[in-house]
């Protein structure tokens, strides 16, 4: 189903809704609901229409944003013994984009679903897994030993394309000879920059990608679309910019038109980290995805993170940095004064918060981009009828599908029996101005989507709509960080790196990429920061 | 006429793809192998049809009346196809694949020889341009419109061999209707009237009867009389009987005979349990039919035994069937045994209470989902619910048809701490059986026997216990969930054994 036939199968979902008293050809749809980040509150903050503050409070820390970068800022913090800090987090829930929910059946991711083996330079990661018990052992080994039940359970992914599922995600159904030749090529030319080593024997393309070498050779990369990369080294194979379109869709929301080579060889180049019991490439998933990191980064940190909370201005007042908060529930302002304040939301709302926020900081927050993705979670009452191939796996892919296939939550679990699931269903709104792809977002209704998104899944499994007892959407207007060419490596970047006075900056946005990984290196890094000046 | 010329030419374009297509499903169904078995039919069906349409050349006179019997023959040889190479397939080892390529290869000239002979008796009515065009347009419609149903309702709601009836039907009645067609170029139709009625009324007889074939063919996979068939939500059970024989099976794989089982049960058992004299829990993991818990109930000593078996089917059967009641001596009815339904490793993991004696019978490790049952997680969860000085009992394939997998499962029960004394013992019908005793502390095999056995003595214990060259330790990985590396040794070691 290319995106066309997507398009006019949400038309015709439609049309059906719009026709429901006539004759009901479609089956109805499973009940669900459309979810999505808190629009109200979020434009009610260009309005900046909020009430004076009713009251103070003083906290050593304050930590604006609970997403993965202020939870992993959160956990240093506790880790170096500082727990006088608060998490404002706009939602009902922290987690960000690795939000998750749960139902009788199982719980389930509603973004960020893995995290790849950490290579050494990600100490953070590693010493952060390590705490959750996710590494035993020493953290910092070469080849650290994880918890054989958080690493991905065989089979791992599978591709579906005419009619058959394969294992793996590199084509191998309908390739031809001269497909498989350039696989091996771009399987070399990624060999060739995973081993590469830049200034100072800088890995020339690391996680975090902070640790990358910066040698203008390199950099030269982020010039251009990792379409033209592939062109430039004479790959033109159909199937191999599917695969490559795929990752770059996956780990960035945007197309190998659209994303920096940069950014997309990073992809391919940056995951070599071995492990004592596991293959590299590997990952580490749990049934809520990184929810489950969220779930337990949570329970430590309790009443300190407080939920409904829109943060609508952060002022340096000198000595100490003063974060005005409107409780949602409670209709009132607090003011948050802190020592020191670090700010883990997303870059672009730093012109609507920062008060006095310098002109150089302000163009610098507008470059940033945001891809918009859709992400729903469908419940199976039995495990779908499978076509022929590879057997049901954690991640499936359909070849000629808008999205970017379904995870399956209970593939972690330990049973042996199929039964219930729960499939999460990701669709990057890629290939567009992202404002346009946040607009096709809100116009469709739940009802338009869940009918598109069964059509696409009924091609494998053509009972999924009798097995769907509920299907739920969710529209993420800014999911993750766009890396376009010519934005990692810009100063637009790089502007948030160093504090801005009391202020420190937080989020996977200052890495281009919005990746666990990244957002843990930021939030521990500025945590760090933070305590040298306590 | 033309028009219903053309309307046939869907139908059997329709029906020469069905053909093609349900040899291919069957075939990957029954051999596996999809992408090959796929491609390799398909080739063999588009070769034949060429062929076909050369020999066309040959047929001179009496178009319509050839035609019409080229119809009835490819309807009666494509319709019963499927139940063909069912039937083939379950009675005679060998020649399977012969036998599926005869076929695709007998109704691929047949098919072939279809549309030339249409637009030969066609060129009389329509100029040669609107004929090809429309008769190559009617040919693909044709084959679109199987392409997707088959797929989407035919395969998996009417089944492989009825819907190969089905098409035979269709092309019968496109027999049928050309003869009523050429009404009046055939002088003498009596006879071909009585051959499609002939063909119609097997076809017919062979759909209303299909049920019925599909379970004769089934029965012919096993050499028994099936005494006991049904699909549980897990599995496929089935209970077969050959004078005083009971075998029974789950998805096809034979998991007892009667006539060896104490073979496999006593050296399942006893060699652990004897070695534990003040054992009083017992679980046993998998073990449905009762007999591994009948030989744990013998020890007097013994308290309490907790039966998990994923399966409620499994388990009625085995403590209602008046036979298999007798064979496992009731022991599922017993007092003294606990049976719960329920998946082993997430009872394993809810459990908290302490076993001396564990019995690990599940099924092979072939596919990923019995797999998990011999990761290191799994052994680590098994070592968990272990008293102390405990022992598990685990069945461990063959060590010498799968050799490897038999020493991976030993390499992946050492991985979860546990020390691993591997042992084997010879059941005929399964072959040389291979088993494992796991602990915390250095187990060593009984010198004796307490309870009388029909198979194990102090002397075939001494044996059992070591290994000869073609059974010996062969290197492996460990089996865990992240590589599920068993279920690939596994796979390729039997599928040397079998064809």
């Amino acid at each position: 189903m290319r995106r066309r036939e997507f398009i006019a199968a949400l038309a015709a979902a439609a049309w059906a809704a719009g026709c429901r008293d006539g004759a009901a050809v479609v089956p109805a749809l499973p009940p669900g609901e459309l979810l999505g980040a808190s629009h109200g509150a979020g434009h009610r903050l260009r309005g900046r229409d909020f009430p004076a503050p009713a009251e103070t409070q003083d906290h050593q820390v304050v930590i604006v944003g609970g997403g993965v970068a202020g939870l992993a800022a959160a956990w240093r913090l506790l880790k170096a013994g500082i727990s006088d800090f608060r998490i404002l987090e706009l939602e009902a829930d922290a987690g960000g984009s690795a939000r998750f929910g749960t139902n009788t059946v199982s719980p389930y991711p509603w973004g960020a679903h893995y995290v790849t083996l950490p290579p050494p330079e990600a100490v953070h990661v590693r010493e952060l897994l390590a705490d959750l018990g996710v590494i035993a052992g020493n953290p910092l080994a070469v080849k650290p030993r994880y918890e054989e039940r958080y690493l991905c359970h065989d089979p791992q992914e599978r591709l579906y394309r005419n009619g058959m599922w394969q294992e793996g995600l590199l084509p191998e159904i309908a390739a031809r000879d001269e497909d498989r030749r350039q696989y091996r090529r771009f399987h070399e030319l990624m060999d060739g920059f995973k081993a590469r080593r830049g200034r100072g024997g800088r890995k020339a393309f690391a996680i975090p990608v902070a640790e990358s070498a910066p040698d203008p050779e390199l950099t030269a990369l982020d010039r251009m679309t990792m379409r033209e990369f592939l062109h430039a080294n004479g790959l033109d194979s159909e199937p191999l910019h599917w695969y490559v379109n795929h990752a770059c869709r996956d780990d960035f929301g945007a197309g190998l038109g659209e994303t920096s080579a940069w950014a997309g060889v990073h992809y391919f180049a940056s995951r070599d980290a071995d492990a004592e019991n596991a293959d590299p490439g590997t990952v580490l998933t749990w049934p809520e995805g990184n929810g489950w990191v969220v779930r337990q980064l949570a329970a430590r940190l309790g009443t300190r993170i407080v939920t409904r909370a829109a943060v609508h201005r952060v002022r340096d007042a000198g000595r100490r940095v003063e974060v005005d908060y409107f409780k949602l529930d409670e209709g009132r302002t607090v003011r948050a004064r802190a020592a020191r304040a670090i700010f883990a939301a997303p870059m672009f709302l730093v012109p609507y918060l920062l008060e006095g926020a310098p002109d150089a900081l302000v163009t610098a927050a507008r470059a940033f981009q945001y891809a918009p993705w859709l992400v729903a979670n469908l419940t199976l009452k039995a495990a779908p009828l499978e076509r022929a191939g590879a057997p049901l796996s954690w991640d499936n892919v359909i070849y000629d599908s808008p999205g970017i296939g379904y995870v399956v939550a209970t593939h972690q679990a330990l049973r042996t029996a199929p039964g219930p699931t729960v499939l999460t269903y990701y669709l990057p709104l890629s290939g567009q101005p992202p404002a346009a792809g946040r607009e096709r977002l809100l116009a469709a209704s739940r009802d338009e989507w869940a009918g598109a998104i069964l059509a696409d899944l009924a091609r494998p499994h053509p009972d999924i709509r009798d097995l769907a007892t509920r299907l739920d959407v969710f529209r993420w207007g800014h999911a993750m960080v766009r890396p376009v060419p010519g934005f990692v490596w810009s100063r637009a970047r790089t502007a948030f790196a160093a504090p801005h006075g009391r202020l420190h900056f937080a989020h996977s946005d200052l890495s281009g990429m919005s990746l666990f990984e990244e957002a843990v290196y930021w939030g521990a890094r500025a945590a760090e920061a933070v305590l040298k000046k306590l | 006429m033309t028009h219903a010329l053309l309307a046939s030419v869907f139908i059997i374009a329709s029906c020469g793809l069905a053909y093609e297509l349900i040899a291919a499903a069957l075939s990957s169904y029954l051999i596996g192998d999809s992408v090959t078995q796929f491609s390799t039919v398909i080739g063999v069906y588009l070769f034949a049809m060429g062929v076909g349409s050369f020999l066309s050349r040959y047929i001179e006179k009496r178009l319509a009346v050839r035609f019409i019997q080229i119809e009835l023959l490819v309807a009666a040889l494509g319709g019963f196809a499927a139940l063909a190479l069912f039937l083939v397939f379950a009675w005679l080892e060998g020649p399977f694949r012969l036998a599926l390529y005869g076929i695709v290869l007998v109704v691929g000239v047949l098919v072939g020889l279809e549309i030339p002979l249409v637009m030969r008796i066609l060129r009389q009515h329509i100029p040669f341009r609107d004929l090809v065009a429309q008769v190559l347009t009617f040919d693909y419609l044709g084959a679109l419109a199987v392409s997707l149903v088959f797929p989407l309702f035919l395969a998996p709601q009417i089944g492989l061999v009825r819907s190969g009836l089905m098409f035979g039907i269709m092309n019968a009645l496109v027999a049928v209707w050309a003869v009523w067609l050429f009404r009046h170029d055939i002088p003498n139709r009596r006879w071909l009237k009585a051959q499609c009625a002939v063909v119609l009324l097997m076809l017919g007889g062979g759909f209303a009867y299909a049920e019925r074939l599909t379970q004769f063919a089934e029965q012919q996979l096993y050499t028994e009389e099936i005494v006991y068939a049904r699909s549980s939500p897990y599995q496929r059970i089935v209970l077969t009987r050959w004078r005083d024989d009971i075998r029974f099976y789950l998805n096809h794989n034979l998991q007892f005979s009667s006539r060896d089982e104490y073979r496999y049960h006593e050296a399942l058992v006893h060699p652990g349990l004897q070695a534990l004299p003040r054992a009083k829990r017992v679980l046993i993991l998998g073990g449905g039919d009762g007999l591994a818990a009948r030989e744990v109930l013998r020890y007097p000593g013994v308290e309490a035994i907790v039966l998990v078996d994923l399966d409620p089917d499994v388990t009625r059967l085995f403590s209602t069937s008046p036979v298999l009641r007798a064979l496992n001596r009731d022991s599922l009815k017993s007092g003294r045994v606990q049976i719960f339904n329920e998946d082993a490793l997430q009872w394993l993991e809810r459990n908290t209470e302490l076993f001396d004696f564990i019995v690990v019978d599940f099924p092979d490790p072939s596919n990923y989902s019995l797999g998990k049952l011999y990761t290191s997680v799994f052994y680590r969860l098994l070592a968990r619910n272990l008293a102390p000085d405990g022992l598990a009992a685990i069945q461990t394939t063959s060590p010498l048809y799968a050799r490897q997998s038999f020493w991976c499962v030993v390499t992946t029960v050492e991985s979860a701490e546990l020390r691993a004394t591997p042992y084997h013992a010879m059941v005929p019908s399964f072959g040389e059986w291979g088993f494992i005793i796991a602990g915390r502390r250095p187990y060593t095999p009984p010198a004796g026997y307490d309870l009388q056995h029909r198979f194990l003595t102090p002397d075939a214990t001494r044996a059992m216990f070591q290994f000869p060259k073609d059974m010996e330790r062969v290197p492996a990985e460990v089996n865990r969930l992240n590589n599920q590396i068993l279920v690939r040794y596994f796979e390729r070691e039997w599928r040397r054994v079998i064809r």
